[in-house]
């Protein structure tokens, strides 16, 4: 009867990601709140830890880079988490499960609103640093070569691990108790709020496993002077470590999601 | 043409209660089914498993020459032939009425005209406003238009008017009477008779799981020979008499009064009546 062809998974993915990012900008709390709370809190670390942490580097410059690596976090891994159980819960999924919408463009959707809300969060957040709290921006093309592919790659590896992990929370309601322990904790972990080197030893592991601290390693190695490297744990940033753990993390993320991804909570 | 819908021996349980018990079903192409039985008979649970989003634990199911349990590129190629009208559905409302239809048309080979979707569910003043100032009843109707806007060839819908008034009931009734004008095979729920009574080509009644009777509504539990009920007002107030021949009782009653029969009504078993009788054993307990 039909001679058109089902339209292409991708086809699909795009338009629910230009959807999602709409449905998203409508939400105002959750914009203002999601935009400003990186620039809350860099104003309040900023102004708390006023000291250099060697020469020209301020704390503002150190902690700027944890909040773009969380921030990837936040958007991805959180929201998700939070946000695919209540979808869950409403019918929303078991709706889109009843339509010719495979869950890969489901997936891509979600990966386009992270990345976008990820970019415009970063941006308001460096332009903030910039003006407000003397961050220095990198001029060295190099290092945003790197900014450019850790902000792909950990968006990616964020999104895929945050529908992985959206299918632990058994209502929307008790998402968030469920999802924000992880991510606070993880934080504390990786050297977000603290400069990593002064955490104590077992906590550097733990934090080694999870792609928060390479994130957030990998984003110093942007915005901090190459002279820094040598205050790292292993005296250099480890770019290619980095690379590769995060993208480890990406696909692991992608297997399971693809292997448990829930429409509905069963009963 | 092999029927749209099969069913053989269908159970299902969830854990000791058994809400499936042994379903026979055969829906041929074109028609308008529905589904009639009290809270818990297993409507929902019996249409869920058709439209591939319950795993069943006995049976054999084919819907359009497909199992429902169908994965991967087979099953896209399966939903852009069907369209599901939900029992409950509560989207996030941060979109307008047409943005959803109009998104949802992208996921089909042959979407119908959004506009004339809207309009056909009687939406289009409500076209731009957002979902959550929606009240239910036009809800249910985006609903509807989320369900058809595929052209499905066989659309499921699970009790479709709960929360219309009567306005927009009789306009769903016309509508859905349009779908099958233009080739679909309808499967409904419902728990009003007189839509099905309006609608439906076939009606099936349920109960605890199995079917009680397949039949038109007409001839439903034996309803177009069934005893009629021809009561008026005789000498000593109001009489009446079961039989299964009215008219020679009237005829006889013209004898007696000449004139006019003092408030005659004739009577048969409504669709109401025969429904209730035909589940009154049920244990509505559960
Ligand atoms: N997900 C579920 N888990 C456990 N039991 C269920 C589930 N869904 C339905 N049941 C049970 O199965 C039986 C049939 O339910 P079903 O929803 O199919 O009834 P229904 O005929 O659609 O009723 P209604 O008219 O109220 O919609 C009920 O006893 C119900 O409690
Ligand atoms: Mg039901």
């Amino acid at each position: 009867m039909s001679v058109n062809k089902v339209p292409s998974a991708l086809a699909i993915g795009i338009a629910r990601g230009g959807l999602e990012v709409k449905q998203f900008m409508r939400q105002r709390e959750s914009v203002v709140f999601t935009l400003a709370f990186p620039i809350m809190l860099l104003a309040i670390f900023g102004s708390v830890f006023t000291n250099e942490l060697s020469d020209g580097v301020t704390f503002s410059q150190y902690f700027v880079a944890g909040m773009i690596a969380s921030g990837l976090v936040n958007t991805g891994f959180q929201q998700l988490a939070i946000m695919i159980p209540v979808e869950r819960d409403f019918g929303t999924l078991k709706r889109l499960q009843g339509t010719p919408m495979p869950a890969s463009s489901y997936f891509i959707g979600k990966s386009i609103v992270v990345f976008v809300t990820m970019v415009i969060q970063i941006a308001l957040l460096l332009i903030a640093g910039v003006l407000f709290f003397g961050v220095n921006l990198p001029t060295d093309p190099a290092k945003w070569f790197t900014f450019t592919w850790l902000i792909i790659l950990g968006s990616a590896a964020s999104t895929a691990l945050g529908i992985a992990f959206s299918v632990i929370p058994k209502s929307g309601r008790g998402a968030s108790a469920v999802v924000s322990p992880v991510v606070i904790i993880l934080q504390f972990f990786s050297g977000v709020f603290f400069v990593f080197t002064d955490l104590p030893g077992w906590m550097q592991q733990v934090a080694a496993i999870f792609p928060l601290k390479w994130m957030t390693q990998g984003m110093r190695s942007v915005f901090l002077p190459d002279s820094f490297a040598a205050q790292e744990v292993a005296g250099t940033w480890e770019t290619g470590r980095t690379f590769w753990i995060i993208l480890a993390w990406l696909i692991a993320g992608l297997v399971i999601s693809i292997k448990t991804f829930k429409w509905e909570q069963a009963r | 043409m092999s029927s749209v819908i099969n069913v053989r021996g269908l159970e299902k349980s969830y854990g000791a209660n058994k809400a499936v018990a042994g379903i026979d079903l055969t829906i041929e192409p074109g028609e308008i089914f529905a589904l009639l039985g009290p809270n818990g008979a297993g409507k929902t649970t019996t249409v869920e498993i058709l439209e591939g989003f319950r795993d069943r634990d006995r049976g054999d199911v084919s819907v359009l020459g497909t199992d429902p349990g169908v994965k991967g590129e087979q099953a896209r190629k399966w939903r852009n032939r069907i369209g599901i009208v939900l029992q409950s559905t509560n989207d996030a409302g941060d979109l307008s009425v047409y943005e959803t239809v109009a998104h949802f048309a992208k996921y089909y080979s042959n979407p119908r005209g959004v506009d004339e979707v809207i309009d056909a569910v009687g939406l289009t003043d409500k076209s731009t406003a957002l979902i959550r100032t929606l009240s239910g009843g036009q809800r249910r109707r985006l609903d509807v238009a989320l369900g058809i806007i595929g052209s499905p060839e066989l659309l499921f819908l699970d009790e479709p008017t709960t929360g219309f008034d009567p306005e927009a009931r009789r306009a769903f009734w016309a509508l859905i009477q349009d779908l099958r004008k233009s080739g679909a095979t309808i499967l409904l729920t419902t728990h009003y008779l007189d839509e099905a009574e309006a609608l439906a080509d076939r009606v099936a009644v349920i109960n605890q799981g199995k079917i009680i009777e397949v039949a038109t509504p007409a001839l439903l539990g034996g309803r177009a020979t069934s005893l009629a009920t021809v009561s008026w007002k005789g000498p000593n107030g109001l009489q009446s008499e079961r039989t299964d021949n009215p008219t020679a009782l009237i005829r006889k009653l013209t004898e007696t009064y000449k004139d006019e029969i003092p408030e005659l009504t004739v009577k048969r078993a409504s669709l109401e009546d025969i429904y209730l009788e035909m589940i009154g054993g049920a244990d509505v307990s559960q």
